[in-house]
């Protein structure tokens, strides 16, 4: 099968690769950039896991072609923070538990980085709609939406302060 | 965190934050499809599009013909295999007809899904595109779906059984006879547990290499240790040449307490081919092809004196196993059996269980296992006798509590509860929950139009597996034991690796652990590496399942620690002259008593323990001890939980609006972590009782199999969780501590069901049974509205 070239900004860092048109974005993003953060859970666009930034906005990647991506901008979980530089999500999902296996976990931070990126201010009922598309089987979402919220009063406190 | 100022507290009881995190919220995890080895293969199935049927004929020379393709194998073509997949647990005094399991169907089809070939390539997107092009030609046979139905053997599945019956086994104790003709009331229910999936967020995935007559698996297992030992028997291959590797698993829910025919068929094709295959399951396959659990029919039985006082109550369950029996299928009905008397004194009980073949996947433990669907038996008929007795659903509880100062208490059927303080969770439930305010505002509601119920389930189950006593072969037939394993080894610089053979993968177990050895050696949980999942890195073990990582693993690596500890008291007495039964661990250091500058960090005694002239005489080198802990008895923490819930009238669907837990399990290692295992159990409950079902039509096709139309929970149906917890040690380990991560499944289902059924009682509703999606329980108001 013939193959297309794609340019992409991943994490900050330009990269181009090669691949067939069908090959998914979260295919492209964990074997040919090599980022495993995002997972594959299901099928059919449903649990989330997979979930990036792309330009900026929260997406399922395995319902975006890689080729689709061409001259985006991606941040993937690798790229959100780091251990010794979390973001803010990722800092209060430790401290609250909001994980247990970690599956779901990279697609359910960006799912809510996204949402305070949009809305710094929700409140427990917007927290739980945002994240409707991402499932999580281990923690019962209480420490998730927990996390969240935490995470927003945090970076409120930080954008004040 | 650190040692600093802290070490007057224990580390156990606090609420660290997880040692397991930061790799996990960062993308740094390392779970089976992370792991990428030179030359990789990948395979795909081709599986049955039919419930039943003889297979005519498989034509792969399209698929072989294709370049990226570099073998499809089917049942014959799998040579050296010593057996079929493995059945490892029956119920003691039975025979138990087994049929023949093949990783890959042999001559017939028995449900959706079964694998018919294997196609393996060297490219994940094509190796897809050839199974699609693999012709196979089946005889469709008659489909048989409905458990009673399949007890008729008019269709019959496996001809060499003859029948389609497994086996029928009894667990009883006093006079049922007597206990019904004493009562003065007795209700009679069908309740009907139906078939869920475990829902692991991760799906299966397995990566084969064989090199240099070594087998590596690496498997989205709980149970490694299973799956080595089993492999090199299947395979004929020394148990030593096996490692197997759980990495970070993605959850598990007892659907990965298995040897599934997929992980056999990766290691005899990684050693076939010279190369390492890799498979990694779609969500589809998982929901058809990863084992199921529940699927129970149960006519229940319950005599009561007037005055609520329960006699008698008898169970008879038809399970449904579905087409074959996997590793402990047989056994996991019952396992309820045990704990059929709930937290009631009952003078007479028996459970008779039917087990069925059908031509479904096979059913097998999840979450709970048996025990969700016996307490689901128990609370929602005991709620029905409240009723028809015209007695409050906390009054006939109170009445039947087994009181406090009984324990231990042996039931009638011989299982010793080890500890239990009912009434005191019940009590500090309806200290959060006021129910008179509670019914004057839901009859307030009512005048408006709004429908809201409360329903209360107050459990207790089994776990900690297990006492071989009870286990083993010559108890409950298990053809192994119960106990685990655990090595604590202290380095030279005091750093500290613990290896449990226990396979945690998401309850945060290393963590708990850390703190358990932290708190006997005078260190900090940070200096103490939690390792596991990996065979070649520890003794044998028997991995994580029914709720026995920390009761029975937690205590293993305590009395590792604690004979460390032994042994440092021991160094430091002899470098500070004075007597080992004088040093104590405080402050990070062990010291002599009453003179607290006196002492040595662990990492002094560890520079000591390797430098054997600097040792008591006769004392060996090191500092690194192993413990193989067998419990005397199982645990059994309890509970008192209630659900407060709307129903739209108009739709059927309810809301869970409020949901109250009291749970004990004993002293708490990070009650972090028990709150968290809490929400997630009872999640998994509710989803089972509100959106969940593995729903077969009667062709044998599964009609929810991706997550469409199996609907898991989402953070937008549920509400935040108002839970507490009581700690009544138990006697059977030394920490007091029992197990946690089923007790919230298993105590839930029953509490949501009640609930529904409260807020429509006005309506005539008076019994249901799950799932309790709108269209069930709109039909259900109108045929009471008539």
């Amino acid at each position: 099968m013939s193959t297309h070239t794609v340019s992409l900004t991943v994490n900050g860092e330009p990269r181009t690769i090669e691949v067939e048109p069908r090959r998914l974005l979260v295919h492209a993003i964990r074997e040919d950039l090599g980022l495993t953060g995002t997972h594959v859970g299901c099928d059919t666009s449903n649990c989330g896991a997979c979930t990036i930034h792309l330009d900026g906005e929260a997406v399922k990647s395995c319902t975006v072609l890689a080729v689709q991506a061409d001259g985006s901008e991606i941040t993937t979980i690798e790229g959100l923070g780091s251990e010794g530089n979390l973001h803010p999500v990722q800092e209060a999902f430790w401290e609250h538990h909001g994980l247990q296996c970690g599956y779901c976990t990279p697609g359910m931070i960006m799912a809510s980085a996204d949402l305070l990126n949009r809305n710094p201010n929700p409140t427990e009922d917007e927290v739980r709609h945002a994240l409707e598309g991402n499932l999580c089987r281990c923690t019962g979402y209480h420490n998730i939406v927990k996390a969240v919220l935490a995470a927003a009063e945090s970076t409120r406190a930080g954008a004040v302060s | 965190m650190s040692v600093a100022g802290q070490a007057e507290r224990s580390w156990v009881g606090r609420a660290l934050k997880r040692k397991e995190d930061p790799k996990l919220i960062t993308g740094r995890g390392n779970y089976v499809d992370d792991i990428v080895l030179p030359g990789t293969l990948y395979a795909a199935f081709v599986r049955s599009p039919e419930a039943h049927a003889r297979i005519v004929s498989v034509d792969a020379s399209a698929a072989m013909e294709r370049d990226d393709v570099v073998m499809v194998a089917t049942a014959d073509d799998v040579d050296g295999l010593a057996g079929p997949l493995p059945m490892a647990w029956v119920p003691p005094g039975v025979e138990v007809n087994t049929p023949e399991h093949w990783p890959l169907a042999k001559g017939a089809v028995k449900h959706v899904g079964d694998p018919v070939a294997v196609v393996i390539g060297t490219d994940r997107y094509s190796v897809v595109d050839a199974a699609d092009e693999v012709a196979v030609e089946y005889d469709p046979l008659p489909v048989v779906t409905d458990p009673e139905e399949a007890l008729k053997d008019e269709t019959i599945i496996h001809e060499s059984l003859g029948t389609n019956v497994s086996h029928r086994w009894s667990l009883g104790g006093g006079d049922l006879e007597a206990g019904f003709a004493a009562a003065d009331h007795v209700v009679e229910r069908r309740v009907i547990n139906h078939r869920t999936a475990g829902g692991a967020i991760e799906t299966r995935g397995v990566l084969a290499d064989y090199r240099g007559d070594e087998l590596t698996i690496y498997s989205s297992t709980q149970v490694p240790h299973f799956v080595r030992l089993f492999l090199a028997i299947l395979l004929g291959i020394s148990q030593d040449r096996v490692r197997a590797v759980a990495p970070d698993v993605g959850g598990g829910f007892g659907s990965k307490l298995q040897m599934y025919g997929e992980e056999v068929l990766m290691a005899w094709a990684a050693r076939k081919l010279g190369r390492p295959v890799k498979w990694i399951e779609t969500r589809s396959e998982n929901l058809q092809v990863t084992h199921h659990g529940r699927d129970q029919i149960a006519d229940v039985r319950m005599g009561l004196k007037r005055d609520g006082t329960i006699t008698a109550f008898h169970v008879k369950i038809l399970a449904d196993f579905g087409a074959y029996h996997m590793l402990l299928t047989p056994t996991i009905p019952s396992l309820g059996a045990f704990v059929m008397q709930g937290c009631y004194k009952m003078p007479a009980v028996q459970t008779d269980i039917t087990g069925v073949f059908t031509n479904k996947f096979p059913t097998d433990a999840i979450r709970g296992a048996g025990r969700p669907e016996a307490t689901h038996m128990i609370e929602t008929v005991l709620d029905q006798a409240a009723a028809e007795l015209g007695m409050s659903p906390i009054d006939i509880r109170r009445k039947n509590f087994i009181p406090a100062e009984e324990f231990p208490y042996e039931t009638p059927v011989g299982v010793v509860y080890d500890s239990g303080n009912y009434h005191g969770t019940l009590d500090r439930l309806l200290e959060r929950l006021d129910l008179d305010a509670f019914r004057r505002e839901q009859e307030a509601l009512r005048a408006k139009g709004i429908y809201r119920g409360v329903g209360f389930s107050t459990y207790t189950e089994i776990c900690g597996l297990a006492p071989s006593r009870v286990t083993g072969p010559t108890g409950f037939g298990l053809q192994a034991g119960g106990w685990e394993s655990a090595v604590v080894s202290v380095h030279t610089t005091g750093a500290v690796t613990v290896y449990t053979g226990t396979s945690p993968h998401g309850q945060g177990l290393e963590t708990s652990f850390a703190q358990i050895v932290a708190d006997r050696l005078g260190t900090s949980p940070d200096n103490v590496d939690v390792i596991h999942g990996d065979t070649s890195t520890g003794p044998e073990g028997l991995n994580t399942y029914g709720s026995r990582s920390l009761a029975v693993g937690g205590e293993a690596i305590a009395r590792a620690a604690e004979k460390i500890q032994e042994k440092a008291k021991k160094i430091v007495a002899h470098q500070l002259e004075a007597d080992p039964a004088d040093i104590e661990v405080r402050d990070g250091k062990f010291s002599v008593k009453g003179s607290p500058d006196k002492g040595m960090t662990l990492a002094e005694v560890a520079g000591q323990a390797y430098i054997p002239l600097n040792l008591p005489e006769g004392m060996e080198p090191g500092l690194s001890e192993t413990t193989f802990y067998d419990p005397d008895n199982f645990v059994f923490p309890f509970g008192a939980h209630a659900a407060i819930v709307d129903v739209d009238i108009e739709t059927g669907k309810v809301d869970v609006i409020r949901y109250l837990g009291v749970d004990d399990c004993g002293p708490a290692i990070n009650p972090k972590i028990i709150e968290g295992q809490l929400h997630g159990g009872i999640v998994h409950a509710i989803g089972q009782v509100l959106y969940e079902r593995i729903h077969y039509d009667e062709d044998g096709q599964l009609v929810t199999g991706t997550f469409v139309d199996y609907a898991l929970p989402s953070a937008a149906e549920l509400p935040f969780f108002e839970l507490d917890r009581t700690e009544t040690p138990t006697p059977t380990n030394t920490l007091g501590v029992k197990g946690v991560g089923e007790a919230g499944t298993i105590g839930a289902s029953a509490a949501v069901t009640n609930a529904v059924i409260d807020a429509l009682r006005p309506l005539g509703v008076t019994w249901l049974n799950m799932p309790l999606s709108p269209a069930r329980v709109w039909a259900a108001i109108q045929e009471a509205r008539g």
